[in-house]
């Protein structure tokens, strides 16, 4: 195993991110500041509890998720589009390193930055809202498995695109919308029968139920349901990033 | 007893997706400690059998070696003796000298060497920008900065493609100082170039690639010797109206108002004439005042064979 290689990109994608501090970490806390005012303090006293959990509670882990999620994808695809786009690629591609160390260094800092990124949203949200968190070392664990997981998606992502737009469209198109109808306001229970059973076709719905359970005991789905889709799509990514490295999909000719 | 090839191709092929035959069963053998040249128009190859060795490319066939060791079966082994200096100036140009040069010995598996790092910036006379972010740094001094990149892990064997590129006179003169300094130290040099002027400055060896085909590899002595062609220019006391019809078969030709007869001449020939023309020159009463030889350049050389 190359431990420099993945110390080296490693540390080096994670001074990107404190270069870019106010576009990695302030702008996500932020957005997410705004959303705990307005969803949170101005909507969420006049609403009624969700499950024994006052609103503006209920929607702290969903926040969360929709922060770390869209970050895991952006931190993923660009850690490694961005080699690709100005071509520096050919030093990671020529250097004696695997594809595995290749995956630990860019995934590893992304999903560093995104963990990161998660605890801070976490503490701030304590500014606006009272919560507890019953089962802190899941809630760790959840996030820790929610990031690595989008960020290999973002890794597929940024091998995939082929210019800044396709970076932007999953992310915008589907990771977004999959997340705001993935229960992260509301329970699915308050769903009508039919667009319940559409929604667990919904991957954010188990992310953003085990990571929900873990702050209060409470979740639409079994824990254990959470967990093994958590696992089963981050499987799935990385079959599709060895078949990548395998075919050298738009890294190799 | 000649030492090993430090890189050894043999019957490399490279045909792209799109159907395009970029290198067409190279054989080439490259010997430790030399400069090599590698010369060819563009779109010849020369990029892409440089980006099989570093294992950019994968090869559709045949088998590279690099310091004994297989390019992709014992590719750690392989990429870890060669460095590489792209054609284009490729690097985060929001990043720091410093940081980008200690980026990529940590790459290729390296411990941290804050003393060699420095030594190298200092030969390349970088060392006062390794603070700079390369955004901010001369064209001159990004190259050299994609040079300390590629030497920072102390590679065996340093590609350089196209390494003077858009450079000015005065730094590619520096250039070859520093590549010359190199192989001092034992570093086997494979450089591309379109700049003849620069392959017969510093290489030892010659390798001539047109259409995928290595079609030449030679000493650079040799080779010039073994294809060059000299010119011989004789200044003449008076002026001539015609040349001679004794000397017609010389193909003489008359300058400068009748004041120059130049005469190109094959030097490999057995008989080169040039004592036979001396003669005829006198008895027919033509005073030289003076006389020079020029050997045609590589540059010369080069055209012609990518032509033939």
């Amino acid at each position: 195993m190359n431990f420099y290689a993945i110390r080296a990109i490693f540390g080096y994608e994670l001074s990107r991110f404190w270069r870019t501090l106010m576009q990695s970490l302030i702008t996500p806390v932020i957005s997410t500041s705004l959303y705990f005012i307005v969803f949170g303090s101005a909507i969420g006293s006049h609403m009624a509890q969700m499950e024994g959990v006052g609103f503006s509670a209920f929607i702290v882990p969903g926040l969360i998720m929709l922060s770390v999620l869209t970050q895991s994808i952006s931190n993923g695809s660009f850690g490694i589009y961005m080699p690709r786009f100005s071509g520096t690629i050919y030093e990671v591609l020529s250097a004696p390193i695997s594809s595995i160390e290749i995956v630990l260094g860019y995934v590893g800092a992304a999903a560093t930055k995104s963990i990161i990124l998660g605890l801070i949203i976490l503490a701030t949200a304590r500014f606006f809202v009272a919560f507890s968190i019953l089962h802190p070392i899941w809630m760790l664990g959840f996030l820790i498995l929610t990031s690595i997981t989008f960020c290999l998606l973002g890794f597929i992502i940024g091998i995939w695109a082929d210019g800044f737009e396709k970076l932007q469209i999953v992310p915008m198109m589907i990771v977004t919308p999959l997340t705001f109808l993935g229960g992260s306001f509301y329970s699915i229970n308050m769903l009508p029968p039919f667009w319940q059973k559409v929604t667990l076709f919904n991957p954010v719905v188990y992310l953003v139920n085990g990571f929900r359970w873990s702050f209060y005991g409470q979740s639409d789905v079994s824990v254990e349901l959470s967990l093994g889709m958590t696992a089963l799509f981050m499987v799935a990514c990385l079959v599709v990033i060895s078949i990548i490295f395998k075919t050298g999909y738009r890294i190799k000719t | 007893m000649p030492s090993s090839p430090i890189i050894s191709v043999t019957s490399l092929s490279k045909t792209y997706a799109s159907g395009y035959k970029a290198l067409d069963n190279v054989n080439l053998e490259i010997q430790p400690g030399e400069i090599f040249a590698l010369l060819g128009p563009n779109g010849a190859g020369k990029t892409t059998l440089i980006n099989i060795i570093c294992g950019i490319v994968n090869p559709t066939e045949g088998k590279v070696l690099a310091s004994g060791h297989d390019v992709i079966k014992d590719y750690r082994q392989a990429r870890s003796k060669i460095g590489l200096v792209p054609q284009e100036l490729t690097t985060d140009m929001f990043e720091k000298v410093w940081h980008t040069v200690n980026f990529s010995r940590g790459i290729f598996g390296k411990a941290p060497n804050k003393s060699h790092i420095e030594k190298t910036l200092k030969q390349l006379s970088l060392w006062h920008k390794k603070d700079s972010r390369i955004m901010a740094l001369s064209g001159g001094m990004k190259r050299r900065v994609m040079i300390a990149k590629a030497l920072s892990h102390e590679p065996q064997i340093l590609f350089l493609d196209e390494p003077t590129a858009g450079v000015d006179v005065e730094l590619r003169r520096d250039m070859w100082d520093m590549v010359r300094e190199l192989r001092k130290t034992g570093v086997t040099i494979i450089l591309t170039t379109h700049y003849i002027e620069e392959a017969e400055e510093m290489a030892d060896r010659i390798g001539v690639i047109n259409k995928g085909k290595i079609t030449l590899v030679e000493d650079k002595a040799v080779l010039m010797k073994r294809l060059g062609k000299k010119k011989l220019t004789l200044q003449l006391q008076n002026p001539l109206k015609d040349i001679p019809k004794s000397l017609a078969s010389y193909e003489l030709e008359l300058s400068k108002n009748g004041t120059e007869i130049s005469h190109v001449y094959d030097v490999q020939s057995e008989h080169t004439g040039i004592a036979d023309l001396m003669n005829k020159l006198r008895n027919e009463k033509i005073e030289v005042k003076d006389l020079q030889t020029e050997q045609s350049s590589l540059e010369e050389i080069f055209v012609s064979l990518v032509h033939s």
